[in-house]
């Protein structure tokens, strides 16, 4: 075929012509001498300069759909089985491997979910910058690297001529990002076909992105595919929406449409579990009962310090201070929730209170202490405190059948005859909506959120006080992620078990919390029930998070707030020093905020 | 630069390592049975003549005492003299160095040129029958000794064919080179085989790595994705594999250099065992643990190098 040489940007000038049609596409997958559909007849149209989000949950056939338009479907099993993706007169499925080349990262670019890998981690920023402009443009190395500057100027990166010479590494993640959208970017493409671009980042970073990515598109009247599983975003960034399920469209609309009128019972279903800001406030809060519940855990003023070691004899030179002066309580038959972006620390206090991490000062669980335990007390300290982790995939033993899994903790802590631990192992499985047959599969074998079951219920096997949620529910859809946070709910209510609740999602926390505490760089900033902190936040930090959540309401208007940049201060400390200690002030009725002086320094 | 800082660290804290690989050959040298004096002179020695030998050479002290006397020649860059040769043991292995280091290099560098494009070539035709040729000639290399595969390279090439030396070490360059063939490609096809196996798994994960699928979405040819985005990730750990089978490779060319006749450390190795040479045996002990240690600090500098993420 020959590719003729007068590449679209001159084909569309108008500014309502299509830049990208879709027209019947199919793909499938050849499995086991079978093909089997992953796409099928999906049309759309994408106009010069508009946001079309395509949005679904996994397995919807979203991303496949974009690596078809990039002509990247994994050969030779994963194949565009038919249709048309018409790129001005040129047809992207019959166009070749070096006709899609010119396309690809020129008139066509992608960025993608996860920006700590997508970039080579050993080669500079620049490098890879000037290689991919090279690739498209005949300039000379001095002329790429200067593009390559200005590119990274326009993502508003700091310091752009010394990131050039940086590795990936040496970038956070909301940093490298930036880079991918400059890569994507520097060119001008007509199309950018985002893949969840703001899905592995904290909200704050979020926010921050998807400002950018707005911007960009005012100024280069760039048309962007938005791929997300995350309404929210959809509705903050998308002129138009494309529901897709399955493999096929369920509904496309205006934006207004989708979320105001939406026709099809899925996309209805999809909206409304959607976690939504202030559904927490229409939830009959704690009542309050008539004796206090008893200690489920405490902590008071707990440190955990990481050495670092350097120098000639390696010798502790520095302190990465993960957690510092951590004071609060959690009583039996309550969530409380740990709220803060990645690296603030919540984690490790999820791991001190489980005991695997060594800590200062005075730590609780079931009203024992946990310094000075011997090997037996720390077992029997664990039966009181059960983890379920974000990924169950990694969580369950891939060769251990599900019911081993759920019965295993009743083996360590030998309890009960082989038959009893099997009755209790079906039992649970029925407890948390598992079919009893479920005991004899593997956990390949299940969905995501039937695996994280499989995790709630081993962790229900011991009868613990406290169950710590370490990002739970991050990892599923929306739908099953409502599920699972019913049946954590429920279970609360039947057992009275406490839950340490972990996540980085406000959504979440505001409709499942009933206390909470919000963590900023190892330390507590704010701290106190769902209504005070979601009602009356008072620290600017806190203030800060809940407004980043997108809101997954088109006519939502966000308060205008300054465009936030800047990198998080780094926890690690030269040994003897440490950061400045924040003192908590009571503002009424056990609403312990930041004392204000300090709070200036974080809002900075 | 920061990064390279180790490396004037590191030779300071190598000095225990090594001093405790001296205590350690000079004692099990000492552990081999057989009185090096009698096998000096013979059946036939009288017992006076034997005690003469054994003053002579330090035989006849406690053997920390021994140990004692190794390390003041040491310092004094002697290594103690050779029972057998009647020379200072260093000079010895001076002399012997050369062929066994070219033979190693020879070794390495030939089982990088086969195993990179095979591995290569596996990796990006992978299922293919290109993919199973290569998996069996690997296999095929690791399962053959040397000793026999050494044996059937010299028939071959040196006997039928009569393209290459049978055996020797030759005086010029040119020469060196053409006796090195046939060892060192003894060396490189079980070398190889490892090298491909490692290489093939890293550069197959590395082709279908977000890296490889962002830097098509880029418009990069496959050929740049390849050697620029696959290849130098998947080489970082098979340097370190190479360093490990490096060092166990030194001790092996005692097998290669008795096939080929080479005059290398590992014939000399043999004869000292043989005469129950213990200034020999133990000197070159010695130099193969130092050579193995400060192949694994090159292998670190050459990770530290390919790796900007490495600090060590």
């Amino acid at each position: 075929m020959i590719v003729a040489e007068d590449l679209p940007p001159g084909a569309a000038t108008a500014p309502d012509t299509p830049v990208l049609s879709v027209q019947g596409l199919a793909v499938s997958v050849r499995a086991d001498g079978a093909e089997r559909p992953l796409v099928e007849d999906l049309s759309f149209t994408l106009r010069r300069g508009e946001t079309l989000a395509i949005a679904g949950e996994s397995g919807s056939g979203k991303s496949i759909t974009s690596l078809a338009i990039m002509g990247l479907l994994p050969p030779p099993a994963v194949r565009a089985s038919a249709g048309r993706v018409m790129f001005g007169a040129k047809d992207l499925l019959r166009l070749g491997e070096a006709g899609m080349r010119r396309i690809r990262g020129d008139r066509i670019a992608m960025i993608f979910q996860e920006p700590m890998t997508s970039l080579n981690p050993v080669m500079t920023i620049g490098a890879q910058l000037i290689e991919a402009l090279r690739e498209h443009e005949a300039i000379s190395r001095a002329e790429a690297r200067a593009l390559a500057l200005a590119a990274l100027k326009s993502v508003r990166i700091a310091q752009p001529e010394r990131r050039l010479d940086q590795y990936p590494h040496e970038l956070s993640g909301g940093m490298r990002q930036r880079v991918m959208i400059a890569m994507a970017l520097a060119l001008k493409p007509d199309v950018l076909i985002a893949d969840e671009p703001t899905t592995a980042l904290d909200v704050t970073v979020q926010r921050e992105v998807l400002d950018l990515l707005r911007d960009l598109q005012r100024d280069m009247g760039t048309a962007i595919i938005l791929i997300t599983h995350d309404m929210g975003v959809v509705a903050e960034m998308a002129e138009r929406v494309i529901v897709m399920r399955g493999g096929r469209m369920v509904e496309q609309g205006t934006v207004g449409q989708i979320f105001g009128a939406p026709r099809e019972a899925y996309t209805r279903e999809l909206l409304a579990a959607v976690p939504r800001m202030g559904d927490g406030a229409r939830r009959p809060g704690l009542s309050a009962p008539e004796t206090t519940p008893p200690l489920v855990a405490r902590l008071d003023r707990v440190d955990v310090r990481f050495d670092i070691r350097g120098g000639f004899l390696g010798r502790v030179t520095h302190r990465v201070h993960a957690v510092e002066r951590v004071s609060f309580d959690i009583r039996a038959g309550e969530t409380f929730a740990l709220v803060g972006e990645s690296g603030c620390g919540k984690s490790t206090i999820a791991r001190a209170i489980a005991g695997l991490v060594p800590h200062e000062g005075h730590l609780e669980v079931a009203g024992r202490p946990l310094k000075g335990l011997d090997a037996a007390g720390r077992k029997a300290i664990r039966r009181q405190v059960q983890i379920v982790f974000q990924d169950p995939m990694a969580a369950l033993d891939p060769r251990m059948r599900a019911g081993e899994a759920v019965a295993e903790p009743l083996v360590i802590h030998g309890i009960g005859t082989e038959a009893e631990r099997r009755a209790r192992a079906a039992d649970l499985f029925a407890r948390v909506g598992l079919p009893p047959e479920a005991v004899e599969r593997y956990p390949h074998e299940f969905s995501g959120g039937q695996r994280q079951r499989i995790c709630i219920a081993r962790a229900l096997a011991l009868n613990p006080r406290l169950i710590i949620c370490d990002e739970s529910t991050s990892a599923l859809d929306v739908s099953v992620q409502a599920r699972v946070l019913d049946l954590l709910e429920a279970l609360k209510r039947e057992f009275g078990i406490a839950y340490l609740f972990i996540s980085h999602d406000m959504a979440v926390v505001e409709n499942i919390a009933d206390r909470l505490a919000v963590m900023y760089l190892g330390q507590i900033v704010e701290m106190g029930t769902r209504a005070q902190i979601f009602g009356n936040p008072r620290h600017p930090y806190t203030r800060r998070l809940i407004e980043a959540v997108p809101v997954p309401d088109p006519a939502h208007v966000r308060p205008p707030g300054p465009r936030l940049s800047g990198e998080v201060p780094s926890p690690i400390h030269p040994v003897g020093r440490g950061p400045q200690r924040l003192v908590l002030r009571d503002v009424g009725g056990g609403h312990l905020v930041a004392a204000d002086a300090v709070a200036e320094g974080v809002a900075a | 630069m920061r990064r390279y800082r180790f490396v004037l660290v590191r030779p300071f804290q190598l000095i225990p390592v090594l001093f405790g690989i001296s205590v350690i050959t000079f004692v099990l040298v000492r552990l081999i049975p057989g009185d090096p004096a009698r096998i000096l002179l013979g059946t036939r020695a009288t017992p006076t003549a034997i005690a003469n030998i054994r003053a002579q050479y330090g035989l006849d002290e406690p053997i920390w005492v021994q140990y004692l006397y190794f390390l003041k020649n040491l310092a004094a860059g002697e290594m103690g003299k050779s029972t057998l040769y009647k020379v200072d043991t260093l000079k010895l292995i001076v002399t012997r160095i050369e062929p066994t280091l070219a033979l190693v290099v020879a070794g390495v560098v030939l089982a990088l040129v086969i195993a990179v494009p095979f591995a290569a070539i596996s990796a990006r035709r992978q299922g293919t029958a290109a993919d199973h040729a290569i998996r069996i000639v690997s296999t095929a290399g690791i399962g053959f000794p040397s000793f026999w595969l050494g044996a059937m390279l010299i028939i071959l090439f040196a006997v039928r064919l009569d393209w290459l030396p049978v055996s020797g070490y030759g005086d010029s360059l040119g020469d060196k080179l053409l006796h090195l063939i046939l060892p060192g490609l003894t060396i490189a096809l079980s070398l190889s085989a490892v090298i491909t196996r490692s290489l093939r798994a890293g550069m197959i994960a590395g082709l279908s790595s977000d890296v490889a699928v962002a830097a098509r979405a880029r418009g990069m040819p496959e050929s740049v994705v390849f050697w620029r985005h696959v290849v130098p990730n998947a080489l970082v750990p098979t340097v370190n594999l190479l360093a490990i089978n490096v060092g166990w490779l030194i001790g092996g060319t005692v097998v290669v250099e008795s096939v080929f006749a080479v005059p290398g450390l590992g014939q000399l190795m043999v004869r000292g065992i043989f005469s129950r040479d213990y200034m020999v045996v133990q000197g070159v002990a010695l130099t193969f643990a130092v050579a193995t240690v400060l192949i694994n600090f090159l292998a670190d500098v050459v990770t530290v190098a390919l790796d900007p993420r490495v600090e060590l």
